[in-house]
């Protein structure tokens, strides 16, 4: 069924396809939309699960921790402050290795208080173990659930989806929406082998080791590695159930471009259309979006950028002292592969506009910048 | 022949790694004994996260979880939805906590936990300090006492919080509190607590030899002591907060004598004693009040 829906909605009626058992959130603009559609839904009984109005968000995770080691599918939403206080309880996520799903709007860290875009509260969280996977539209928001359900469960590790603030997450768009018997054919449900159990006790958690901790480490790194394959087979999957195929890049126009703009979230699309307006003109340029964060695409990404002669990766945030990240990532994926400038450019902090026009003054600028200097371009900085 | 009082099942096995006459031990042997084996357990830090003993081995035989420091009573709301959701509504949840995670850093989701009355037994075994980290001071820290973060010089001067209070105010089913001194008594509080739908608090004096440097042997003693000299007073509250019963069938005891063994009061000098005294006996009449006064009252 197509609906009209805003970018928080579709994250709603993706738990709704997923069949969440356990959801548990905490209020913050702007993802609250996402938990007050998803108590009317768990209300009036159209999904059958328990929603636990916890009072904080590091106890939303606690409580997802809980009835995930329980068995439970769980899921909860949050944006910026919220994921940072949750961070304690996302590592115990991934240490206790549970398949808890989370959908993060991006927004912007304070102070100074803001409520508008930008990545730096889930890049915070890069390095923690969760598989992070960025969207680009309402529809692909709302399919990345079941997905995000899949991908965790089989490799036992935790997903994050992330979507932008306001530019998804208030912004209607027709979006199909997904069936719940037909998702049943995709999504088997939960049924972990080891839980919490009374019938079967075990201690989890406890006091390991250095003869232990390391290789339980190991075996985190080695499922985030497997979740490469899984990513792009539950990706084909999907498209086989619901004709919407997902992978873990998406290059557009790249096959004979000299230089490539490395994009991330609804920077994406609007960079697709400035492609198009410069191909127009005679310009070989091409575009690569990255979906997926954690595990790096590290394959993809270099397949599609060692054709070009110049690579500029745009960032929505910055790590500082060291680049936005984006362009970390993909300067490290193409170590050792070519020697093209790969040329990095901070935009759209806090919310700032990321417009054809700013796209396009990168890609210009892209075109004659020659090597990664200055060390840092910014864009539309009023110095 | 005569029925045993206490359940024989042991629950709790040896191979623990808790110090000699440690009270949260027993505290927690007497806990699983009334519950049972249909229980599941969440244990943030504390020093229960170390005498469970180490991966791949567990002291005690029921499914435990161990959790953040913070999070005991949301991460067994959590679990215990989970379980609800796969079909398992027979298995009593607890969340078992120290009273640093019960006081101070875990009272945020106890008190959301209890607001939204979660179907959980919350469990603070109350060794009156942070012991898991060398004896600094916790919220439940008598007044009186030394810790590492209040030398002698600088003892404790504030009283030890109310958390029976604190828990009533949120209106929750059953609260109660108790002592390893009084296994019977505990027993008999687990059973209560098993039966009871929603959230339900129990706080047990727990000794510790090594915070509260006292003989190991001493440890019932002091934990009876505690009760006599009404330092630690045993209660139940009861209809939603509404109604309290003080246990007080005992010979009264002095302060005195309870502090004698323990070196965490050595450096008290006779008018800071008295002074000490003085204060839990109108403690002591002030709670007898209450309850006198709400026997009379409708309960909720
Ligand atoms: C967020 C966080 N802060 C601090 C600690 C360190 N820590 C671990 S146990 C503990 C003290 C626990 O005290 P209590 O709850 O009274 O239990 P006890 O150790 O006395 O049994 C502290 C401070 C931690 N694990 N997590
Ligand atoms: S420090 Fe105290 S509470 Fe902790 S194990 Fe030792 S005796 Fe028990």
């Amino acid at each position: 069924m197509k609906k009209v829906v805003m970018g928080n909605h579709a994250v709603s009626y993706g738990v709704r396809a997923s069949e969440a058992k356990v959801i548990s959130a905490y209020p913050i603009t702007p993802q609250t939309h996402v938990v007050e559609l998803l108590s009317e839904l768990v209300a009036n009984g159209e999904i059958d699960a328990k929603f636990i109005k916890v009072e904080s968000e590091h106890s939303a995770m606690a409580a997802c921790v809980g009835a995930s080691a329980a068995g439970s599918r769980a899921f909860t939403a949050t944006s910026s402050q919220g994921l940072l206080l949750m961070t304690e309880m996302l590592h115990w996520a991934v240490g206790a290795r549970l398949p808890i799903v989370l959908t993060n709007v991006n927004r912007a860290i304070g102070p100074p208080w803001s409520i508008w875009t930008d990545q730096n509260d889930s890049l915070s969280m890069r390095d923690v173990g969760w598989i992070q996977i960025y969207c680009e539209s309402n529809q692909e928001t709302q399919d990345a659930i079941p997905q995000a359900f899949k991908i965790a469960e089989e490799v036992q590790l935790p997903v994050m989806l992330v979507l932008d603030a306001f530019f998804l997450s208030h912004t209607y768009e027709i979006v199909d929406l997904l069936d719940v018997e037909k998702v049943r054919e995709f999504l088997p449900p939960y049924n972990p082998e080891l839980k919490i159990d009374p019938a079967d006790p075990h201690s989890f958690g406890n006091l390991a080791s250095a003869d232990y901790y390391m290789e339980l480490r190991y075996m985190i790194e080695e499922a985030m590695d497997e979740a490469r394959g899984i990513i792009k087979r539950v990706g084909r999957e999907f498209g086989e159930h619901f004709g919407r195929h997902y992978g873990m890049v998406v290059p557009y126009r790249c096959d004979d471009a000299d230089v490539i703009l490395v994009t991330s979230g609804t920077v994406a699309s609007t960079t697709r259309a400035v492609i198009d307006e410069m191909r127009d003109e005679g310009i070989k340029i091409g575009a690569l979006k990255i979906r997926v964060l954690r595990p790096f695409p590290f394959k993809e990404v270099s397949e599609v950028l060692c054709s070009a002669k110049k690579v500029a990766v745009l960032d929505r945030n910055i790590s500082f002292g060291n680049h936005g990240i984006f362009y970390q990532e993909v300067k490290s994926a193409l170590y050792g592969k070519t020697d093209i400038p790969i040329l990095g450019y901070i935009l759209g902090l806090g919310g700032r506009d990321v417009t054809p026009k700013v796209i396009r003054e990168v890609a210009d600028k892209a075109i004659k910048d020659k090597n990664p200097e200055p060390y840092i371009n910014w864009i539309g900085v009023k110095k | 022949m005569r029925e045993a009082r206490i359940p024989t099942d042991e629950i709790m096995g040896s191979g623990h790694l808790a110090c000699q006459g440690c009270g949260a031990t027993m505290a927690m042997r007497f806990a699983l004994k009334a519950l049972g084996r249909q229980t599941a357990m969440v244990i943030p830090a504390c020093c229960w996260s170390v005498i469970d003993g180490t991966f791949p081995h567990s002291a005690v035989d029921i499914p435990i979880f161990h959790t953040a420091f913070e999070t005991a009573a949301v991460t067994a709301s959590g679990l215990k939805a989970g379980l609800e959701m796969r079909g398992d509504h027979e298995t009593t949840v607890v969340a078992w906590a120290g009273d640093g995670g019960t006081f101070d850093i875990g009272l945020q989701s106890l008190s959301g936990a209890a607001e939204r009355n979660e179907d959980i037994i919350y469990v603070c075994y109350d060794n009156e300090a942070y012991m898991n980290t060398g004896i600094q001071r916790s919220s439940s820290t008598p007044v009186g006492s030394w810790t590492t973060t209040t030398p002698v010089t600088n003892y404790k001067k504030r009283p030890k919080k109310n958390m029976v209070d604190i828990l009533a105010a949120h209106e929750i089913p059953y609260i109660a509190t108790g002592s390893v001194a009084f296994p019977e008594d505990l027993i008999r509080k687990f059973h209560k607590a098993k039966d009871i739908k929603g959230t339900k608090y129990i706080q047990i004096l727990a000794p510790c030899p090594t915070g509260w440097k006292l003989s190991p042997e001493l440890t019932v003693w002091a934990a009876r002591k505690a009760v006599t000299s009404k330092v630690y007073p045993i209660m139940e509250v009861t209809e939603n907060g509404n109604k309290i019963a003080v246990w007080k069938e005992f010979e009264p005891t002095s302060f005195k004598e309870y502090i004698k063994p323990q070196g965490r009061f050595r450096h008290l000098k006779e008018d800071e004693i008295a002074k000490i005294e003085k204060d839990i006996e109108a403690r002591w009449q002030r709670l007898l009040a209450k309850e006198e006064m709400l026997s009379s009252i409708p309960g909720l």
